[in-house]
């Protein structure tokens, strides 16, 4: 899906001065667990959070994530922000929820990007 | 270079901007025309025309002892013939407003001197506006065509040698070493080292997935260091042909029970770090799914070591069932 596309669907804002024509997202995941993320998703996904903070960028760099949504109309602060533009990570902002913004995605074809792992948190 | 810009692709636009660049870097003294012939204002036009065609000339500067006096063009020829007068001189049919370009000044004013007037070559001048060259537009795409071939060849010589690096230096045990000082509570700038460690991996020619499983049991062990450690630590990575050796090691507080803190979900971390998308429980299990050899040496009240070490050699590497 090209990124364009998703932000169209989603009624996402720009919040970078990233070029996104002809970026593609092969698939997403939504967590706000940044170490979940680590351990579960795929490369070339976009990652819809509502966590907002620099470590989202960095999350994105170290995963190979193409683009960070951010959900419930957050706004990162400033340095998030600035470290995207420097890493050149789009980050996009949504009024929508997370639920929301995964049923649009997930009914517009995305896959789901997000390994299921067999750890068992509750033994 | 507006003109041009509008009528190509996205794509291209970064060479363009690359152009420009150099347009701004490149001197007219780099890319113009040395040692011309010059004319004499007395010399007839047949003389001129003789000398046009037997050096394929569109045009030379006229020189009146040293001083730039004009400039005459094989256009200026045509129109003495077609007025029949080849017993004319230079000086007759010369252009004599003249528009001229300084040596050391960067071509991008030629290229703007080019576009506001309609000339095909303009004399260039020293400091004591003496000539001493003249310039085309063929002569500065010229100049930028080897300039960015110089800088290709650098980038790729650049990278080359990053990448071949092992292979170039020959002694019995090669190895690189990063250090990067981790900062108790600085998460302002957590993942930083890691982030640079996962470049350094690409930069050294390492494939995406071994870098990014580096920079995830990176970056984890970083936010460890972040989160837990009494007094900030040391993130160690040593890169040899074979393996890369990660160590993260603080000197406190230690941990009581190595066991439960690899069990999946238990975490120490407080609510603030929970806040921050970290403190799940996940780190050293995530650690251990991305690297072949995982080792935590840790005991109450002493500091903590942990190893971390990715084979390079794919048949070793075990963790290449993650993607």
């Amino acid at each position: 899906m090209k990124l364009r596309d998703l932000v169209e669907l989603i009624d996402g804002t720009l919040l970078t001065d990233t070029n996104i024509d002809g970026k593609e997202i092969a698939g997403a995941m939504g967590a706000d667990l940044m170490s979940d993320v680590l351990t579960s998703i795929k490369p070339s996904s976009v990652l819809l959070t509502g966590l907002c903070n620099p470590q989202v960028v960095r999350t994105a760099l170290i995963a190979d994530i193409h683009a960070i949504v951010f959900v419930r109309g957050k706004n990162p602060a400033k340095e998030t922000v600035d470290l995207a533009n420097e890493e050149e990570i789009p980050l996009i902002t949504t009024f929508h929820g997370l639920f929301d913004v995964c049923g649009i995605l997930y009914n517009a074809g995305l896959p789901s990007f997000e390994i299921i792992t067999k750890d068992d948190c509750s033994s | 270079m507006k003109q041009l810009r509008t009528a190509i692709s996205d794509e291209d636009a970064v060479t363009i901007t690359k152009t420009e660049e150099l347009a701004y870097e490149l001197r007219i003294h780099e890319v113009m025309t040395e040692k011309v012939q010059s004319l004499s204002p007395d010399m007839p036009i047949e003389d001129a025309l003789n000398i046009f065609q037997k050096n394929r000339f569109s045009g030379a500067p006229v020189l009146n002892d040293n001083d730039l006096v004009g400039v005459l063009s094989i256009e200026d020829i045509i129109r003495s013939l077609r007025e029949g007068r080849i017993d004319a001189t230079v000086q007759d049919y010369m252009t004599t407003k003249l528009v001229t370009v300084k040596k050391y000044d960067p071509v991008i004013e030629a290229l703007k001197t080019f576009a506001r007037t309609n000339f095909g070559r303009l004399p260039v001048l020293d400091e004591n506006g003496l000539l001493v060259g003249i310039i085309t537009k063929g002569d500065i795409t010229n100049g930028l065509l080897h300039a960015l071939q110089r800088d290709y060849h650098q980038e790729e010589l650049i990278r080359y040698r990053a990448s071949h690096l092992f292979e170039d230096i020959i002694s019995a045990r090669t190895s690189l070493i990063l250090r990067y000082g981790i900062r108790k509570g600085d998460f302002i700038h957590g993942g930083n080292a890691s982030s640079n460690i996962k470049r350094a991996l690409l930069r050294l020619g390492a494939t995406p997935k071994i870098a990014r499983h580096c920079g995830i049991a990176a970056y984890e062990a970083e936010m460890n260091l972040i989160i837990h450690s009494n007094n900030g630590g040391t993130l160690r990575v040593e890169i040899e042909p074979h393996k890369i050796t990660m160590e993260a090691y603080d000197d406190g507080p230690g941990i009581e029970d190595v066991e439960l803190a690899m069990t999946p979900g238990y975490s120490t971390a407080t609510n603030e770090v929970r806040e921050m998308g970290f403190g799940a429980g996940m780190g050293l299990i995530n650690i251990k799914r991305c690297v072949d050899e995982m080792r935590l040496i840790s005991s109450k009240d002493q500091g903590t070591n942990l190893y971390m070490i990715i084979y390079l050699n794919d048949s070793d590497n075990n963790a290449s069932t993650l993607t």
